[in-house]
C-alpha cells in the first residue's frame, strides 16, 4: 500500500491530463459566459412569451445528460462532415452547456436589482445603457458572481466526461496509468487530489464572497 | 450533410428496449436518492453538531462529494475499491457513486433549511416531554423536508442526468448503457442517442411536473 511504482513521469503525465481540463473548462466558461451574458440580458430584457423560444432551447441543454451532448454533437460534426476536432467539438459543447446555466444565473441577477432603482436612474436622464453598465451591472454582479463560481467549478468537474471522445484530461489520463500500474485507489486518490486542489480553495472563496456580500444588504 | 441517410424506423424498432433501459435508470436514480436522503439527513445532523469528531468526517464527506467529478466517484466506486479486492459490478458502483454525490449536496441542502426553522421549535417539543431524538424526527424533520423539498426534486433530476454515467464503468441496462450496446451493433450514433436525448429530457419533465403538483397538493395551507 505504502509502495507504489507511480514514477515522477507519470506524475507529470496526470499534471498535463490535468492541464486539459483547466483548457477545456476555461475555453467553455469563456465562450458560456458571453453567450450567457447576451441571452440573460435578452431573456430580462423581454416579456417572457417573446423568449419562450430562446428559454426551451436552453432548457434541453440542461435536461439531457452532458455524456449524450458530447455523444450527439461528436456524431453530427462527422455526418456534417465538418471535421472538427473532439477538443473542440467539446469545448462548443461545454460552452452551449455552461450558457444554459448562465443564461438564468444572468437573468436572476438582472431580476434581483429592483425595478424601482432601474426607473430611477432612467428618470436621471440615464440611457439604457448608461443604466445597465453603471446601476445594474454593479448590483447585479454580487448576485451573480457566488453562482458563477460555483458554475464555473462545476463545468470543470463535468469536464471529465469528455474522456468519452477520447480526449487524454485528467480523468482519462489516470485510468490510462490504472491499466498499467494496476493501482486504482492510489492513481485515483492522486487524480481526485488534483481535482479537490483545483476546485476546493476557489469554493471557498464563493461561499465567502456570497457570506460578506449578504452582509452589506 | 454530406451523404448521410438517417435511419429513424430502425432507432424506432429499438423504442421497447430502451423504455426498458429507462425503467433501470428510474430504479438506479430513485434508490439513490432514497439512500442520499438518509445518509444526507445524519450527515447534516452531524455537521451542526457540538462534537469535533461528528463534524470532521460529515465535513469530510461532503467537501470530497462536491469538489470532485461525479465520474471520479463512480470510478472511485468501481475501479478504486478493486485495490482493496473489493469488486462492485457495474450498477452497484453507479449507485454507489451517485448515492455518494447526492449525500453530500443534499447535506447541505438540509443544513440550509434546518438553519430556516427557529430553535424554539425544537425547544417547545423538548418541553412537551420529547427526548431530543423524538423531537427532532416529529418536529423539525418533516419542517425541514418541506423547505427542502423542491431542491430535492432538483437534486432527484441531477440524480436522473448522472446515471447515464454508469456506461463508462460498463453498465449495459439502463438507457445511456442500452443505447451505446444497440449503436455498437448499427453505428447508428446519431439516430439511437437523440432518440435516447429525447427519453431523459420526457423523464425529466414529468419528474419536475410531478414535483409540482406533488408540492402543490402537499404544501396548500
Amino acid at each position: 500500500m505504502f509502495e507504489t511504482s507511480l514514477t515522477l513521469n507519470d506524475l507529470m503525465f496526470m499534471l498535463k491530463g490535468a492541464g486539459v481540463t483547466l483548457m477545456v473548462t476555461f475555453f467553455a466558461v469563456t465562450g458560456g459566459t458571453l453567450m450567457g451574458l447576451a441571452f440573460g440580458v435578452i431573456r430580462a430584457q423581454f416579456k417572457p412569451w417573446v423568449t419562450l423560444p430562446l428559454a426551451f432551447v436552453l432548457d434541453i441543454f440542461r435536461s439531457v445528460p452532458l455524456l449524450i451532448q458530447l455523444i450527439l454533437a461528436n456524431a453530427f460534426q462527422a455526418i456534417a462532415g465538418y471535421g472538427i476536432s473532439p477538443f473542440v467539438t467539446s469545448c462548443i459543447v461545454l460552452a452551449l452547456y455552461t450558457a444554459a446555466y448562465c443564461t438564468e444565473i444572468v437573468r436572476g441577477a438582472i431580476a434581483a436589482v429592483p425595478a424601482v432603482t432601474r426607473r430611477a436612474a432612467r428618470s436621471l436622464g440615464l440611457t439604457w445603457r448608461q443604466d445597465m453598465t453603471q446601476v445594474v451591472f454593479p448590483m447585479a454582479l454580487r448576485v451573480a458572481l457566488p453562482s458563477w463560481i460555483g458554475l464555473t467549478l462545476g463545468v470543470m468537474k463535468d469536464s471529465a466526461l469528455v474522456l468519452w471522445l477520447g480526449i487524454i484530461e485528467l480523468l482519462r489520463a489516470s485510468q490510462i496509468l490504472v491499466t498499467r500500474l494496476q493501482e486504482p485507489m492510489f492513481i485515483l486518490l492522486v487524480a481526485g487530489a488534483i481535482y479537490f486542489v483545483l476546485s476546493f480553495p476557489i469554493a471557498r472563496l464563493g461561499a465567502q464572497l456570497e457570506k460578506r456580500w449578504k452582509e452589506n444588504d | 450533410m454530406g451523404n448521410y441517410t438517417f435511419q429513424w424506423r430502425q432507432a424506432l424498432r429499438a423504442l421497447p428496449q430502451m423504455l426498458d433501459g429507462a425503467l433501470v435508470t428510474m430504479q438506479i436514480a430513485i434508490l439513490s436518492m432514497l439512500i442520499g436522503v438518509t445518509i444526507a439527513v445524519f450527515l447534516a445532523v452531524m455537521r451542526n453538531s457540538k462534537s469535533r469528531w461528528l463534524r470532521a468526517p460529515a465535513t469530510a464527506w461532503v467537501e470530497v462529494a462536491r469538489n470532485t467529478p461525479a465520474l471520479f466517484q463512480i470510478y472511485m466506486a468501481h475501479f478504486g475499491l478493486g485495490s482493496f479486492g473489493i469488486y462492485l459490478s457495474p450498477y452497484v458502483a453507479l449507485l454507489a457513486g451517485i448515492a455518494f454525490n447526492n449525500a453530500g449536496y443534499l447535506c447541505e441542502t438540509f443544513r440550509g433549511s434546518l438553519r430556516a426553522i427557529p430553535s424554539t421549535q425544537l425547544r417547545a417539543g423538548r418541553s412537551l416531554g420529547m427526548g431530543p431524538a423524538t423531537a427532532f424526527r416529529l418536529i423539525v424533520m418533516p419542517q425541514m423536508f418541506r423547505i427542502a423539498f423542491l431542491p430535492t426534486m432538483n437534486q432527484m433530476v441531477w440524480a436522473i442526468l448522472m446515471t447515464s454515467l454508469g456506461v463508462t464503468v460498463g453498465m449495459s441496462t439502463d438507457l445511456t448503457g442500452v443505447t451505446q450496446d444497440l449503436n455498437a451493433r448499427s453505428f447508428r450514433t446519431f439516430e439511437f442517442f437523440a432518440l435516447a436525448a429525447l427519453i431523459y429530457y420526457l423523464i425529466t419533465k414529468v419528474v419536475m411536473l410531478g414535483a409540482r403538483l406533488l408540492a402543490w397538493r402537499l404544501f396548500r395551507y
